[in-house]
């Protein structure tokens, strides 16, 4: 092989994952995630079926696909969530940065440092708002007050809540609406500038107003953050996504830039998907 | 179902389970009430002098010179009754023998009822139990006396087949043409000189030791005993039951043993009290001799093992009741395990496993059984934290049961006895009352 041919082999695969049309980030479009032949079982069960993806850094990855596909499955994978479930365990490998996740001595916590999750549930701790957004960077050695109110502020601003929330840092962050809740989840998991950021359906509890800010927000971390948003809707996977995955009963089917995966499918099983002609 | 039977199974519901409250409340009433309105009457009540004597001389309270006067006052009355008394004395003497043996029998029960009623007479040898040392302290039970001084109480047995009846003789009538006899009607008029009765406030139930066993004073030791014995259950029984519980709920692998543990403790939570009791004699001062005989440390630790698989249960049901989601949030923003179960799901549980920890406080402040063998005693001083690893301790729980059965003189005190329940009651009461207030606050502040 030459070098050549391998230069052009990558740049075929950018090509599929960066769409033309949308902003190109700087800095960004190496592979940050990789699975190979990655295989997630609970128990006998095979929910995702060896899956090979490249997930490209400071891009915005959508997973779409019917219910119980293996969507949540495989998101959670990446930052090992799926630890806390003893029956499930994996085949194949799952790379992040170059290094195995399910290696013998990665270790898991400073993994899910570097790599955030949001939940389809707001799920803020019942504390004050400053200690939900604080409970991360005190965690891992933060103590400094005065610092530690620099991040809480920076990272409310960076969800886009700190006007909302500024004034009221010390109630409960259970006294707020659901999208808010869902904001302070994403600034609390930002608190701890991760390097990856994991969304399961985080918009599936909302309303569309709240919705639309949280698609905002998606927007403005994109080229910060690589992003993977779980999602039942093709608008918003359409609208906030640069590449799109589509799994089938723990397939992974299709993987293409949005625009292309929208418009012109390559596998009729996506076609029928996007079209809604099953259900 | 069509929707008149509904709603006539709807309404019978109602009415069945409003009827049970009602009936479980008055079931309450019925038992609550005279154990407060009687147990009231221990700190609350009409004194007599006799009490105010009391007071002063063994509990150096009171005003001298007040009671000063009070006893030259009663005494101007005692005087001419005992006057009475030496006039028949002298009587007695010049009667033919059989008359005088026939009188003097009846005599010296009169003199007994007249000595339980004001105290020693003069020429008595001073007493040596307190108890002897002084009248009737409470003017209701010195009405009591009264009347056993003024009738001779007999026993009708004529019909073999009933219980014998109980009936009254006066013994003025006895006494007729006796110098003894005008002693039944000047009492009957001049005893509220003679002991001069008032409204007595004697918060000294409460702070005072007890006198010659609770005869006088209080049971400031009982009350003491029982909040060492039950906070020191508590010290071994909570820490050790919400590890444990983080134990089974977080760490332990699901399998055989795990559920033999689990088997265990619930069984354990079923087993009578008096059990535990022996196992604390047993194991704790015969085996491990943490103390030479009961101590406190033995009832605590017995205590303890007792509330163990409550505090366990309750803790283990608190923590489950976590969402789930606080977890995830906790694990996928990089804490540890243990970071979590510290800063997360102890903090959500924590109003469920207090509330677990309290009323397991007021089980182990209310229970007898457990520390009869291990740590009660029926009469003691009260205690400091240093004798907690070598005295025994009188408890309320115990001392309820002990003066309702194997005092000797249950009857002349049931006050105390009452005033101990109430004692007991109030405390389990305020302690499940904490709880529940306790339970609020965190929960409200959990919820924002
Ligand atoms: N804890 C578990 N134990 C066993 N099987 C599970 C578990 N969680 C999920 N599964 C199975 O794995 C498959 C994939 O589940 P997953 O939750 O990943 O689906 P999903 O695509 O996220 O669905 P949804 O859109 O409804 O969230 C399903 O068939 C599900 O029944
Ligand atoms: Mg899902």
């Amino acid at each position: 092989m030459t070098t050549s041919e391998s230069a052009s082999a990558k740049k075929t695969t950018r090509d599929i994952y960066l769409p033309p049309e949308r902003k190109v980030v700087a800095g960004g479009g190496t592979a940050h995630i990789v699975a190979k032949n990655f295989s997630i079982y609970y128990s006998e069960f095979e929910a995702v079926k060896k899956v090979s993806a490249d997930i490209l850094s400071k891009y915005v990855t959508a997973i779409i696909g019917p219910s119980g596909c293996g969507k949540s499955t495989f998101l959670r994978a990446i930052n090992r969530m799926n630890d806390l479930i003893p029956s499930c365990h994996t085949s194949g490998s799952l790379l992040f940065d170059g290094d195995d996740i399910y290696g013998k001595y990665t270790d898991e916590v400073l993994l899910r440092k570097k790599v955030g999750m949001v939940f389809q549930k707001p799920n803020p701790f019942p504390k004050s708002i400053f200690d939900n957004i604080a409970y991360g960077p005190r965690l891992h050695g933060v103590s400094d007050k005065k610092k530690l109110m620099e991040i809480v502020e920076r990272s409310l601003r960076k969800a886009a809540i700190w006007d909302e929330v500024c004034d009221r840092l010390d109630k409960n962050a259970l006294g707020l609406s659901g999208g808010q809740q869902q904001r302070i989840c994403v600034a609390r998991t930002l608190a701890v500038e991760p390097e990856v950021l994991l969304l399961d359906e985080p918009t599936s509890a909302l309303d569309p107003k709240a919705t639309a800010k949280i698609e905002d927000l998606i927007q403005e971390l994109r080229g910060s953050y690589t992003i993977m948003i779980v999602t039942h809707n093709m608008q918003q996977a359409s609208r906030v996504s640069d590449s799109t995955m589509f799994f089938y009963e723990g397939v992974l089917v299709e993987h293409a830039a949005t625009a292309q995966l929208f418009t012109n499918p390559k596998d009729p099983m996506t076609e029928d998907y996007i079209t809604g002609r099953f259900s | 179902m069509n929707i008149g039977t509904r709603k006539i199974l709807d309404r019978s519901f109602t009415a069945v389970g409003i009827g049970s409250i009602v009936v479980m409340a008055l079931a309450l009433m019925i038992i609550v009430v005279p154990i407060v309105s009687n147990g009231i009457g221990a700190i609350l009540f009409t004194g007599t002098i006799e009490h105010r004597k009391m007071l002063r001389n063994e509990f150096q309270r009171g005003n001298v010179q007040n009671l000063a006067s009070e006893v030259a006052s009663s005494e101007r009355y005692r005087a001419r009754l005992y006057e009475m008394l030496t006039t028949f004395e002298g009587e007695l003497e010049t009667m033919a023998p059989e008359k005088k043996r026939e009188y003097m029998s009846q005599y010296s029960q009169v003199k007994t009822a007249l000595q339980a009623l004001l105290g020693p007479l003069p020429g008595d040898t001073t007493p040596m139990l307190t108890r002897f040392k002084y009248g009737q302290t409470r003017w209701e039970k010195a009405e009591e006396k009264l009347h056993e001084l003024l009738y001779e109480s007999k026993w009708d047995n004529s019909n073999a087949d009933i219980m014998g009846k109980e009936y009254f003789v006066s013994r003025a009538k006895a006494f007729e043409g006796t110098a003894l006899a005008p002693i039944f009607p000047y009492i009957k008029t001049n005893l509220r000189e003679m002991l001069l009765p008032e409204f007595t406030l004697y918060w000294g139930f409460i702070t005072d030791s007890s006198v010659d066993s609770h005869f006088f004073g209080g049971i400031w030791p009982e009350i003491k005993g029982t909040f060492f014995l039950a906070i020191g259950a508590m010290l071994f029984a909570f820490p050790l039951g919400v590890v444990a519980a983080i134990y089974f709920t977080e760490y332990a692998k699901p399998g055989f043993l795990n559920s033999m543990l689990r088997s265990a403790n619930s069984t354990l939570a079923g087993v009578p009290s008096i059990v535990f009791g022996m196992f604390g004699l047993a194991f704790f001062i015969n085996t491990l001799r943490v103390s030479e005989s009961k101590s406190v440390i033995a009832g605590s630790l017995t205590l303890a093992i007792m509330i163990l698989p409550t505090i366990i249960r309750s803790a283990e049901e608190a923590i489950l009741a976590v969402p789930k989601m606080y977890r995830e949030a906790s694990l996928g923003l990089g804490s540890t395990k243990w970071n979590t179960i510290a800063t997360v799901i102890i903090p959500a549980a924590l109003p469920g496993i207090l509330t677990g920890g309290v009323i397991s406080l007021g089980r182990a402040a209310g229970e007898t059984a457990p520390i009869i063998f291990t740590a009660a005693v029926s009469v003691g001083s009260a205690i400091g934290l240093a004798d907690v690893f070598s005295s025994p301790t009188p408890a309320l729980s115990w001392n309820i049961y002990n003066l309702a059965s194997e005092h000797e003189a249950a009857a002349q005190i049931r006050h105390v006895q009452y005033g101990m329940v109430l004692a007991l009651v109030t405390i389990v009461l305020l302690l499940n009352l904490s709880a529940i207030v306790l339970r609020a606050r965190i929960s409200k502040k959990l919820k924002g």
